[in-house]
């Protein structure tokens, strides 16, 4: 790897692991509160859904204002992202419900914003499967088509915070319009680029039917 | 020559004798580099109370461990005051609880307004120790001031029309920040059924620990129903009226179909949010089961006798 792209690398991966040495700190010293366990998973649910939104924000970045850098570390800080969902499930598995199966499910089944959450991480695992250069490789498009699953994913992962809330909705409608806005973005320049496509082949046509 | 205003002194003053807030003070001070110290209005929320004479001991209440005071007055859901639990503590310091009264109206003999003052002297004040059970699944074991209910309804005479008490928070938008956005339909309200205001167990709070109410934890006057979840606990309350049919309450305007007017604590009826099977002890690591209305089902069971708690959730 060129130097300048491991400095980069290292320097995000770093970064990537302050929230959670944040955490240790505050646990440490007792300053999450007289309920801590729910501040914890709270917290560790919120960097999933950062560092999510933060990888869409990759691509635009890279196409608006003409940033290599972006591209070279979507896949850490989406398997980041991943990496936060993991310690918030296993957060809420081991310090909310030790691991009282029956509970579980009932939670899966009758809560609808743990349903939600928990199809958003079942389908997230594929995708941290597969985020290996070599699988990249293998699966060829399919590759393209298994990943385009992180758009409902983040909409389901807005969704699940959205219905946990128990009425003040500021913070999940504040990430649903940046998430709309990454979407959007994406939407436009595929409908552009579709249109550019049917201009160039109605060109095209014309010319050949002038021929 | 500058001259403080008295509250600004006291606040001062009591604030270095608190020897609870080292950890705040530490996490400010790392933030924001010791700026945190500089605003006042961070820690007068968490400044010990004056104490309260002449506090007999209830028969009634618990001997369960009590949750540490830096909890009970740390972590509250009063709206009012903003909707993190932190909120209350940090933002009811400068609220001002004096002068203040409580309208009492409706199908009632002596309605009128009282002071606040006035008001607490009627009945004497006993210490109560009530589990409290919030409907998101953490409970509490709280060590309240005040007097039944029940004698404050009894002074007043309500007339046969009475069927209801409703309840209502202060409206004050200046002093109560959270009002200022539509959270709720505000002022808050909530409502019991007359025989279940009349329960020696419902409690009209002015003190917690011995101590002055604090203000995130509803001074001057809230009420304290130990069988129902804590949201029935209304803070702040202007006015008490007598009302021949079920008030409409702030929380079954927000979501009637996850609120209901009853809301006793029942691990058998799920809120689609929470289970409400477990909850957490705010202070233990482990959950524990959660009791029939709240493990006072001997003293409030008949109450409901013959109602479907499913329908009347
Ligand atoms: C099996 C899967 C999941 C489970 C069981 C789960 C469970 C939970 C629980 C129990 C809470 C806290 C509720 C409370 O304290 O009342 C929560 C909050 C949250 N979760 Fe999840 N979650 C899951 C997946 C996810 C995923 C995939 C994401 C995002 C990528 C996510 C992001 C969040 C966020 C942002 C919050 C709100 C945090 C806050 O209040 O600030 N969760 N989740």
């Amino acid at each position: 790897m060129e130097s300048s792209t491991y400095r980069l690398k290292a320097a995000f991966f770093m970064a990537c692991l302050i929230p959670l040495a944040w955490l240790a700190i505050q646990k440490g010293f007792g300053g999450l509160g007289a309920n801590p366990i729910e501040k914890m998973i709270r917290f560790l649910g919120d960097w999933s859904l950062y560092l999510l939104l933060g990888t869409l924000a990759l691509t635009p970045m890279h196409r608006l204002f003409h940033l290599s850098w972006p591209t070279k570390i979507r896949r850490m800080i989406g398997l980041f992202s991943f990496f936060y969902v993991c310690l918030h499930v296993t957060g809420y598995l081991a310090i909310d419900q030790f691991f009282d199966w029956h509970e579980i499910r009932r939670d899966i089944i009758k809560r609808p914003f743990i349903t939600v959450g928990f199809v958003c991480f079942l389908l997230l695992i594929p995708l941290a499967v597969t985020s290996t250069n070599k699988m990249q490789r293998r699966m060829r498009r399919r590759w393209k088509q298994l990943h385009y699953f992180v758009y409902p994913i983040a909409i389901g992962a807005v969704i699940h915070f959205w219905w946990m809330v128990k009425k003040d909705i500021t913070r999940p409608a504040f990430y649903a319009m940046v998430l709309a806005l990454l979407l959007g973005l994406r939407i436009y320049w595929a409908l552009t680029r579709i249109k550019v496509g049917v201009t160039e082949t109605a060109v095209h046509e014309k010319a050949v039917r002038r021929g | 020559m500058m001259i403080k205003k008295a509250d600004e002194i006291k606040g001062r003053e009591i604030t270095e004798k608190s020897t609870y807030l080292n950890r705040r003070q530490f996490i400010a001070a790392g933030a924001v580099l010791g700026a945190g110290l500089l605003l006042p209005g961070v820690f007068v929320g968490e400044v010990a109370g004056p104490k309260i004479p002449g506090v007999r001991p209830s028969p009634f209440g618990t001997k369960e461990e009590r949750t540490p005071y830096k909890d009970v007055t740390g972590y509250n859901n009063y709206y009012e005051f903003g909707t993190d639990k932190e909120d209350p503590a940090a933002n009811a310091g400068r609220f001002r609880i004096r002068p203040w009264t409580v309208r009492i109206d409706g199908a009632v003999k002596k309605s009128r307004e009282y002071d606040i003052d006035q008001l607490i002297k009627m009945s004497p004040l006993e210490e109560r120790v009530y589990r409290m059970r919030c409907v998101e699944g953490w409970s509490m074991v709280i060590p309240w001031v005040g007097f039944p209910l029940q004698s404050l309804i009894k002074a007043v005479e309500p007339s046969s029309q009475a069927k209801y008490v409703e309840f209502t928070t202060l409206l004050n938008p200046d002093q109560m920040p959270g009002q200022r956005r539509r959270v709720l339909d505000w002022p808050y309200v909530e409502g019991l059924r007359l025989d279940e205001a009349m329960h020696p167990l419902t409690l009209l709070a002015v003190g917690l620990y011995g101590e002055v109410l604090p203000n995130q934890n509803g001074a001057p006057l809230r009420l304290v129903v130990p069988w129902k979840y804590g949201f029935k606990g209304i803070k702040g309350i202007v006015r008490i009226r007598f009302v021949e049919h079920q008030p409409v309450t702030a929380w079954i305007k927000a979501a009637p179909n996850e609120y209901g007017f009853y809301s006793n604590v029942n691990p058998d009826v799920d809120h689609p949010r929470w289970s409400q099977r477990k909850e957490r002890r705010i202070g233990e690591f482990f959950k524990r089961e959660t009791l029939m209305f709240n493990g006072y089902a001997d003293q409030v069971g008949h109450l409901y006798a013959g109602m479907d708690l499913r329908k009347y959730f």
